[in-house]
């Protein structure tokens, strides 16, 4: 049973020293270092040639679309970006790397430095960046016959080899985060900014962006760094956010027992929340980097890192800047909409016209409320910024009910045609026929002489229930505030 | 018979050219010489006749349709076993790789088939090229044609007897320290290590990816040029393979050598070097002298160096490279009990797999590497490549070409220096500085000392392939012309 501190206590005694170091998928049509394709999913090792495979004679050739992706990071990260540098070989031994070394960059990474701001309840914390470096996925292994589907108990193990060879980035903070709710807001931030950069897909849940935490503890005050555990293969933001948490407790309990932290790899199991430790560092392997004799050196030009620079696209911390001056909205509005993903969705809505404020609304109430019942991500809804502005315009010009607005809303998920389509295919708007709408009154006030005697008797709320068959009657096409003025006149009290 | 076995390749390529041989008939005669005498020489560690006499009836179709055929079309060739060969075996001659059929052909195997030439099959070599000797193969000693009693060389041993023994017209070898120059220089042949980068090395199974080269062993300077030619160009495969146009070679072939600077290395003797070699290399630089070339002693300081640095940089690579031979994908898998770990099998394949010299240099290179000792010993290694590589570079400030005797002594008898491996590494002192500095170098032969071929070596600045074959050229026809006959015509028969 591992002894825990509670949270506050722990994080009130001690500071805690994170670092994060995230592996980020690239979303190049092909491999690193050949041209087999990258598609997730497919079939096991269909998409493998000589040189994933690591063959006998097989060679590695650098795509140069996952150097670019790389330079994009960078350069988002404001790192600087090597002039030259090279690829090392990492070697260790297992099953699922298919040469027994991974081509990985050493001591001459791609970009060094640099930083992200992340943004946590509208406070700002600057996270340092030690690197940003290139290297090649391995396989994937699937331990058959034990019960935990880890390798201990296993009876045989498969490997898919489809994954082995994709590009990876690898991203190193400083070890400058101080709380689990910032290392959570890191991940989140960088993955917004691998999506606007075009270089992945960054979705934690298919690995292609995975997190390892390094986590130590120190008295407040203190300059030198504690002894740190690492958790790897962090696969969500809960994840990253509770095994941090659980490393501080942990690692607190210990050091107030007067015990030391053992620098130790640590597994993480998301179904308990807890960490438990694996191999320590004292029996680690030592990798023997050398430089990758088969690759030759890169030397980016100047004018190379400049190009990928002026094309690079607007970053999510400039475009929240610039919807917060030109919108309106506040940091608190940005971060809902962020965190709903729906930044992209609410521009467009905006851009056809619709007052930002509602946009927001439309998006961030309304429709994440249907993504969420659905089981999907709003901006995944078959409804488009447009389509969502057309209906807030036709509220504002009266012609929709707010409670029309969410049929159409319905029928255009439904798959029936833009708003206007579905208005006059379901004919849902408002009846505005001032004789159809009178004779619905009468006919209400004749069928409940009761609340129509109340009414005129000054209890002016029973108008309600009339109301409600008003609009029953009309199918809801009517609109509630004219039904309501129109009963209380015939009945005087208008 | 006797005589078409005896031709020099063009003239073979000639006569099938010509149609008064057929491609399958020069094949069908070089099949039965290879089971006529391959049973003493063991050259070929594979045979696919099959293989042989279709691509050689492809050939005749093609001249019988009039198409145009190349200089070496209908000649037949023997490939190393480094050297992957579509669905035909290729073990690198180790057990490891025991019924391994690779999926593609080398990059240079594509070439010669396209060339025109003719495979007849797999030469024999010390295990994964670690050898100078054949004795390292893992399946049997290669003879000597010249004294069966003797080394043919190694590592491509194989390529050099079967040539020298008139099994094949050509061989296909590999140069890592010099495994086609000493082979071709005790077998009396010509033997050539191209430009690092000037031949692909896709698919030729890695020792040490920064020194391996593919090239020609063969009967003639002109033979050696035209095949260098049919497999040297840029391969988008092979990111160290240089993006040139293909050197014109056999052009150089026949021109005179008047005022050219020829450099004696004074490193290179002394010491070591069996006086009749060093005598019949002194005769063939005073003949050189007397074609009016320049001859001028020069001084590459650091080649004292080059024997320790070379077995501490190829050594270090081969643990990398061949760390991938493990028994998961392919070849030989001992030890998969049911029971035992992947890792345990891995380790009982490679303590079945590999011999003693190869795992010898495993030790070596994992040490090398292994942090803590980097520096000094890879580190360390890789600064003396730099001295060597400026010790060249001021020499060719003053002359055109380096020469000196390919090897020290002519062929030792076997099992003289095969529990010794410090006497057995001596056999590639002059060959190595050509590998560690990138520069093309060859051997041709200048006579016999007690019966034995002598090898001299020249060597020219990187790219610069061209100057070698014509001073090989020129003093090749020099000798014959002295001597009235090829040196290999004194062959004993077998």
């Amino acid at each position: 049973m591992t002894l825990l501190a509670d949270f506050t206590d722990a994080v009130a005694r001690y500071e805690a020293v994170i670092g994060l170091e995230t592996h980020v998928e690239l979303g190049t049509t092909s491999k690193m270092f050949c041209g087999c394709a990258t598609e997730f999913g497919a079939p096991p090792n269909t998409q493998v040639c000589p040189t994933c495979l690591g063959l006998p004679g097989s060679l590695p050739v650098i795509n140069e679309n996952a150097i670019l992706f790389a330079v994009r990071i960078g350069l988002a990260l404001h790192s600087s970006i090597a002039d030259w540098c090279r690829f090392a070989r990492k070697n260790y031994f297992y099953p699922d790397m298919p040469k027994n070394f991974q081509i990985s960059q050493y001591d001459e990474p791609l970009c060094v430095g640099g930083h992200l701001d992340v943004e946590v309840d509208g406070q700002t914390h600057r996270v340092g960046i030690t690197r940003v470096h290139l290297e090649e996925d391995t396989g994937k292994s699937l331990h058959v016959g034990g019960a935990t589907g880890r390798i201990h108990g296993a009876t045989h193990s498969l490997v898919d080899y489809n994954r082995a060879g994709i590009p990876l980035v690898e991203i190193v903070t400083e070890p400058e985060i101080r709380s689990p709710e910032v290392a959570r807001a890191y991940v989140v931030e960088l993955r917004e900014l691998m999506v606007a950069l075009g270089v992945s897909d960054a979705r934690m849940e298919q690995g292609s962006l995975r997190c390892d935490a390094n986590v130590s503890l120190r008295q407040h005050g203190e300059s030198r760094l504690g002894t740190r555990s690492e958790t790897k293969n962090l696969n969500s933001l809960r994840s990253v956010e509770r095994a941090v948490r659980y490393e501080i407790s942990r690692q607190a309990a210990r050091l107030d027992a007067g015990g030391r932290v053992v620098q130790e790899t640590r597994h993480y199991d998301e179904g308990t929340g807890t960490t438990s430790g694996g191999r320590t560092k004292e029996e680690s392997t030592d990798y023997r980097y050398f430089p990758e004799p088969d690759l030759t050196p890169l030397a980016l030009s100047a004018d190379y890192v400049a190009a990928v620079r002026y094309d690079l696209p607007e970053l999510p911390a400039q475009r929240r800047a610039r919807m917060a001056e030109k919108f309106g909205f506040s940091p608190l509005d940005l971060e809902q909409m962020r965190n709903g993903g729906v930044l992209d969705r609410v521009e467009e809505t905006i851009a056809a016209g619709a007052p930002p404020a509602e946009a927001r609304a439309w998006w961030l109430n309304d429709l994440a409320r249907r993504a969420a019942e659905a089981g999907r991500e709003p901006a995944e809804l078959a409804i488009t910024g447009p389509d969502v502005a057309r209906v807030i315009g036709m509220v504002a010009a009266g012609t929709l009910t707010s409670a029309l607005a969410r049929q159409v809303v319905d029928g255009v998920l439904a798959g029936e045609g833009p708003p206007d389509e579905v208005v006059a295919t379901r004919g849902l708007a408002v009846v505005r026929d001032e004789s159809a709408l009178g004779a619905a009154v009468d006919e209400a006030i004749a069928a409940n002489p009761d609340v129509a005697d109340k009414v005129r008797g000054g209890k002016l709320p029973a108008v309600g229930a009339l109301v409600g068959a008003v609009m029953k009657a009309t199918k809801g096409q009517a609109d509630a505030q004219a039904v309501r003025a129109l009963l209380l006149e015939r009945l005087g009290q208008g | 018979m006797r005589e078409l076995l005896r031709l020099p390749a063009t003239e073979i390529a000639a006569a099938v050219a010509k149609g008064d041989l057929s491609a399958v008939e020069v094949t069908r005669v070089h099949l039965d010489r290879i089971a006529g005498v391959d049973g003493e020489v063991a050259a070929f560690l594979h045979v696919d006749a099959a293989g042989a006499l279709a691509a050689a009836r492809s050939i005749d179709e093609q001249r019988t349709k009039g198409e145009p055929l190349g200089p070496l079309a209908g000649v037949p060739i023997a490939i190393k076993d480094v050297l992957t060969t579509r669905g035909v075996p290729t073990t690198c001659g180790s057990r490891i790789l025991d019924g391994w059929r690779p999926p593609y052909d080398a990059t240079v195997v594509r070439k010669v088939r396209a060339a025109g030439l003719i495979p007849l099959g797999k030469a024999n070599m010390d295990e994964f090229a670690m050898g100078s000797s054949t004795e390292n193969s893992a399946f049997r000693p290669t003879r000597n044609p010249w004294d069966l009693t003797r080394i043919p060389g190694g590592s491509s041993g194989g390529s050099a007897a079967a040539v020298a023994a008139f099994e094949a017209p050509l061989a296909l070898g590999t140069d890592t320290g010099g495994s086609i120059r000493q082979p071709a220089a005790v077998c009396g042949l010509v033997g050539a290590k191209p430009t690092y980068g000037g031949v692909s090395r896709y698919g030729l199974v890695a020792f040490s990816s920064s020194l391996d080269q593919a090239g020609p062993l063969t009967r003639t300077v002109l033979d050696a040029a035209l095949l260098h030619e049919a497999i040297a160009g840029h391969d988008p495969l092979d990111s160290t393979s240089i993006d040139t146009p293909v050197p014109s070679l056999a052009a150089e072939v026949g021109r005179d050598v008047a005022g050219m600077r020829v450099g004696v290395v004074r490193e290179l003797s002394g010491e070591g070097y069996q006086p009749e070699v060093e005598e019949r290399f002194r005769e063939a630089v005073a003949l050189l002298g007397d074609l009016d070339a320049e001859i001028v002693e020069v001084s590459c300081p650091h080649f004292a160096y080059a024997l320790p640095a070379y077995y501490l940089i190829a050594p270090s690579e081969a643990s990398s490279n061949l760390a991938r031979f493990d028994g998961m994908r392919y070849g030989l898998r001992a030890g998969d009990d049911g029971v035992a770990s992947a890792e345990e099998v891995m380790s009982r394949t490679r303590a079945a797999g590999f011999g003693a010299e190869v795992k010898r240099r495993i030790m070596i290179g994992t040490y090398a590497l292994s942090s803590g000792y980097y520096e000094a010993y890879y580190g360390q290694a890789q600064k003396v490549r730099t001295l060597i590589a400026r010790d060249f570079d001021a020499a060719y400030q003053q002359v055109d070409v380096l020469v000196s005797p390919t090897t020290p002594t002519t062929a030792f008898p076997l099992g003289e220096r095969v529990d010794d491996p410090m006497a057995m590494y001596l056999a590639d002192l002059c060959t190595i500085p050509a590998n560690l500095a990138g520069v093309p170098s060859m051997s041709l032969p200048c006579g016999l000392a007690d019966g034995l071929p002598v090898g001299f070596q020249i060597m020219a600045p990187a790219l610069a392939d061209d100057r070698m074959y014509r001073v090989a050229g020129a003093l090749e026809a020099e000798l014959d012309a002295r001597r009235g006959h090829p040196l290999l015509d004194e062959v004993p028969a077998l």
